[in-house]
């Protein structure tokens, strides 16, 4: 395997773990704020000890038992479908035909509903319990599938799940430090980075496993980085120009 | 307990139903063909590298371009 697809394979568990980590930060901290921090740190904590069993208990027999090309099909299959979902998202933002992901309105969104949701509840409480466990398992799971693909079909399972750890901390270690969501993470930027080089892993994967000769081997990923890359960012441009006009436009 | 043993398998199916499918089924059957290509040109060397990427970006683009909002809407 080569240092270069290893590389790619670490910056793409990375930012899908940073950005969905993001994500699970801004209603983690939202409960904290409006219904109390123990019980919405044990319900996330609950989540990522949850997640880290799937990695193991899906992962591991995937690389022992499933012969090594009809798991890369599979795999390679998953990270497209995945992949190119967050490539249109991530076109269609740019382009401005879909609206930016807004920490922000989401963290307001959260405590008004759960200041709605009734008073606080003396000690423990199992509204920000159960908000902050799904909040983090739900966007925890898409990293775990990243992981448990990427790791499977490269059999580097223990440094995907590594690097998606280390975001995660960072993360969460963020946030605990400036005690609210990070709004200022360029998250569409990072999903488009991630989403370019899990369609690159799909790409290569589902030919790799079927049998299609790659040339350069493992140097085909980086290649495929850059075609995605100049795709994407074409796409954009083309999208824009068929942009619906916005009021301030129109007069 | 056989209630609850059905609420998570429809909880089960719902997460992969709206993973693989959701609102964007154009890109489940691109994954499809790109899958179904990818076992029919394997013999074809080059020709298959340059195809696969190709048809993946363009299954792209057409889906990204059925998403976008109509001018003035």
């Amino acid at each position: 395997m080569h240092t270069s697809s290893t590389l790619i394979l670490v910056l793409a568990v990375f930012g899908a773990s940073a950005v969905e980590m993001v994500e699970a930060l801004t209603i983690v901290v939202a409960a904290g704020v409006s219904r109390g921090w123990r019980s919405a740190l044990e319900g996330a904590a609950a989540a990522v000890v949850v997640l880290g069993l799937l990695v193991g208990v899906v992962g591991v027999p995937l690389i022992r038992y499933i012969p090594i090309d009809a798991l890369r099909v599979v795999v390679g299959a998953l990270l497209l479908v995945l992949g190119l979902g967050w490539l249109r998202k991530a076109i269609l933002r740019a382009s401005g035909h879909k609206a930016p992901h807004d920490e922000d309105a989401i963290y307001a969104d959260t405590v008004g509903s759960l200041q709605v949701d009734g008073p606080r509840a003396s000690g423990r409480d199992g509204v920000a319990f159960a908000v902050a466990f799904k909040g983090v398992f739900l966007e925890g799971t898409e990293v775990v599938l990243i992981v448990v693909s990427l790791g499977a079909s490269q059999h580097r399972l223990g440094l995907a799940a590594l690097t998606a750890a280390v975001a995660a901390v960072l993360v969460a270690g963020v946030g605990v430090i400036v005690s609210r969501q990070l709004s200022e993470v360029p998250e569409n930027t990072i999903k488009t980075a991630v989403g370019i080089m899990l369609t690159s892993f799909g790409v290569f994967w589902v030919g790799e496993g079927a049998g299609v000769h790659w040339p350069g081997s493992d140097l085909a990923i980086p290649v495929l980085v850059g075609v995605f890359t100049a795709v994407t960012l074409g796409s954009s441009a083309l999208l824009r120009t068929r942009r619906p006009f916005t009021a301030a436009e129109a007069t | 307990m056989t209630a609850a043993l059905g609420k998570a398998l429809r909880a089960f199916g719902h997460f992969w139903w709206d993973f693989l499918i959701g609102d964007t089924p154009e890109l489940a059957v691109a994954t499809l063909v790109i899958v179904g290509l990818a076992y029919a040109l394997h013999r074809a060397g080059v020709a298959a590298a340059i195809l696969l990427p190709l048809l993946t970006a363009a299954f792209l683009l057409a889906s990204a371009w059925r998403g976008r909002r109509a001018p003035g809407g």
